[in-house]
């Protein structure tokens, strides 16, 4: 009886793996944080989206322990940030915005050395730090200092140091940052596969599709406050609206398949990629659109109801777009 | 991949004296990988000493065996002050490249990191005056002071740099960056070495920079090398040595630890 009440505490407590309420934080003037709340469910992936200097990484750095809130309360896996900092830290890994591993010291050294400082015995450490590095395909440059590595193996060694403990809860701050989109590709499968294995994640990016691709839910924070949060879905659908996508066959049909739309519709398109797309609220616009092409003689490549792609939420959202918030601050 | 549990072997000022020499580690390894790091680390001061004694040596003390006697105290000394920046560059480093984020995220104590890379720095600090020390003897010093004096001059620069390491650390924390700890160490250690009396007679000076020379703390560690490599023993230069030592730490240690702990807040 008393063992399955204090299992449901512990599943009660657990349900967050991390929750944030109420973050503030300022480094003298600068307000970074005014009052963030954050949930994230055990098992899932929470992104924080959000342009340079909207307070992402000094969410992360409150979460982590590294840095101290001016108010506010938050746990992480179930402990108390402020009151139990070294249990916090004991069940987290953190791959912060730099690959944060000695140049000097080679792959395998990076993780030995984490893997002996959580309190891996050296058999262990070693067996670790060679699964993990097998693992993220850097075998082959176990043995060679990490300032011969890429930027896309740095931050695979990087990740794989902040795995060495086998954390429960990962914290990826813009982990693909400066990455190529192949780099970009590899870290996304690979954390996919840590959430897989019931790893919780909070990521921070400022690439939406990264956003899109990854999370559960998703945070939209601006200028140190939270403005929107759910799903993916949720956030395109509460911008509301659909773009109607046309591409010709033909590059020559470009100018009149532009002229048509914003005749159908009343409103001018927009260029993307090879065709144009267009905002629609009303559903009978596009089969109109459709006769209207097919009377014309224009032969199309792709005709589609898309929904809005999360650059567009951000901006509806906000009332700016993400680089003037970026310029704001700078 | 499996994920197994962390052994629970945290806590204990065992476990904290294990990261701390493994944080040590850290920073010595390098050296095995690259022993060329050493080199790069000797050149400098093997340059000094070789012009010090050889060209100016004649005209300073009338020939570079006798300015050699006069002056390899001080040059050890300087080489131990510009070494003893290291730590500052390090620190520096790691805070900016996220490394010390990555340690401070670990279950391990929060002093761990920085006393590690200490622990590492007085290690090259013993090779410094190694070197300084066999190359004068190589290139012709009388060490009267025998062996006794030799390891005297280890344990007084050895304290010294212990104590001023938590200058370097408040350098290290709050400076923008690695060039401009650079920058601030050579500007300070430089203009501190020559108006003493590490490399000539401060009786020397014109009489405000006499007097400068007399307050100057790298005077007292000079004069208290030159001393006890040269076998005659004054308890003068040696307490005020120890008494700056003392200073620089009452002083920097709450300093720094206020800067480290301000990275917190």
């Amino acid at each position: 009886m008393v063992a399955a009440m204090n299992d449901t505490t512990v599943r009660k407590t657990m349900t967050y793996a991390i929750r944030a309420e109420g973050l503030r934080k300022a480094f003298g003037d600068t307000v970074a944080l005014s009052g963030v709340d954050l949930e994230v469910p055990a098992g899932t992936v929470l992104s924080v989206l959000g342009p340079n200097g909207a307070g992402k990484t000094t969410a992360v750095r409150i979460l982590t322990t590294l840095l101290r809130p001016d108010s506010g309360h938050a746990s992480v896996g179930g402990f108390d940030i402020a009151r139990e900092p070294a249990k916090v830290r004991a069940l987290i890994g953190l791959t912060g915005q730099y690959a944060a591993v000695d140049e000097m010291l080679t792959g395998t050294e990076n993780l030995l050395l984490i893997g002996r400082l959580v309190g891996l015995t050296r058999a262990d450490a070693r067996a670790r730090a060679a699964e993990l590095l097998e693992r993220f395909g850097l075998s082959e440059a176990a043995r060679r200092a990490t300032k011969t590595y890429s930027g896309g193996m740095r931050r695979r060694l990087d990740l794989a140091a902040s795995l060495v403990a086998a954390p429960r809860i990962l914290f990826l701050d813009e982990p693909t940052t400066g990455l190529d989109p192949r780099s970009r590709n590899q870290l996304w499968d690979i954390v996919r596969g840590l959430v897989a294995e019931g790893v919780t994640v909070l990521l921070t990016t400022q690439y939406l599709d990264e956003a899109d691709q990854l999370a559960d839910d998703i945070a939209v924070i601006d200028r140190g406050r939270v403005i929107a949060t759910g799903s993916p879905d949720e956030l395109k659908s509460k911008v509301g609206g659909q773009l109607l996508y046309v591409q010709p066959s033909v590059e020559a049909d470009m100018d009149g398949t532009r002229e048509l739309l914003s005749d159908v519709v009343g409103r001018a398109p927009s260029r993307e990629g090879a065709g144009w797309a267009v905002p629609i609220t009303d559903s009978a616009l596009m089969p109109r659109a459709a006769v209207r092409l097919a009377d014309n003689g224009i032969d199309v490549a792709e005709f589609a109801l898309r929904r809005p792609s999360l650059d567009e939420v951000f901006l509806t959202l906000t009332g700016h777009t993400a680089a003037e918030t970026e310029g704001a601050l700078a | 991949m499996t994920v197994h549990a962390l052994p629970a072997r945290q806590g204990g000022p065992i476990a904290g004296l294990r990261n701390c020499a493994w944080l040590a580690w850290r920073s010595l390894v390098q050296i095995k990988h690259n022993p060329m790091e050493l080199m790069d680390m000797s050149v400098q001061p093997v340059m000094f000493l070789l012009l010090f004694v050889f060209v100016f040596g004649g005209q300073m003390a009338g020939s570079p065996g006798e300015y050699l006697q006069y002056a390899l105290g001080g040059l050890i000394v300087q080489n131990s002050l510009f070494t003893a920046l290291n730590t500052a560059v390090g620190l520096n480093g790691d805070i900016r490249k996220g490394v010390f984020d990555r340690f401070r995220s670990l279950p391990i104590a929060r002093s761990a990191p920085l006393v590690g890379r200490i622990a590492a720095d007085l290690a090259k600090q013993v090779w410094a005056i190694a070197l300084m020390l066999v190359l004068g003897l190589a290139i012709g010093f009388d060490l009267k002071g025998g062996v006794g004096g030799a390891l005297a001059v280890f344990a007084l620069l050895l304290l010294f740099t212990l104590a001023m390491s938590w200058m370097t650390v408040l350098l290290g924390i709050v400076a923008g960056s690695e060039e401009k700890v650079q920058m601030l160490g050579f500007v300070l250690v430089m203009p501190l070495t020559f108006t003493s009396s590490a490399f000539v007679r401060a009786d020397t000076f014109p009489a405000p920079l006499q007097w400068w020379s007399r307050v100057n703390p790298v005077t007292a560690i000079a004069d208290a090398s030159r001393d006890l490599l040269n076998g005659h023993v004054h308890s003068g230069p040696i307490l005020t040595t120890l008494a700056w030592a003392a200073g620089i730490a009452v002083v920097f240690f709450p300093l720094a630890m206020r800067a480290y702990r301000s990275k917190l807040s």
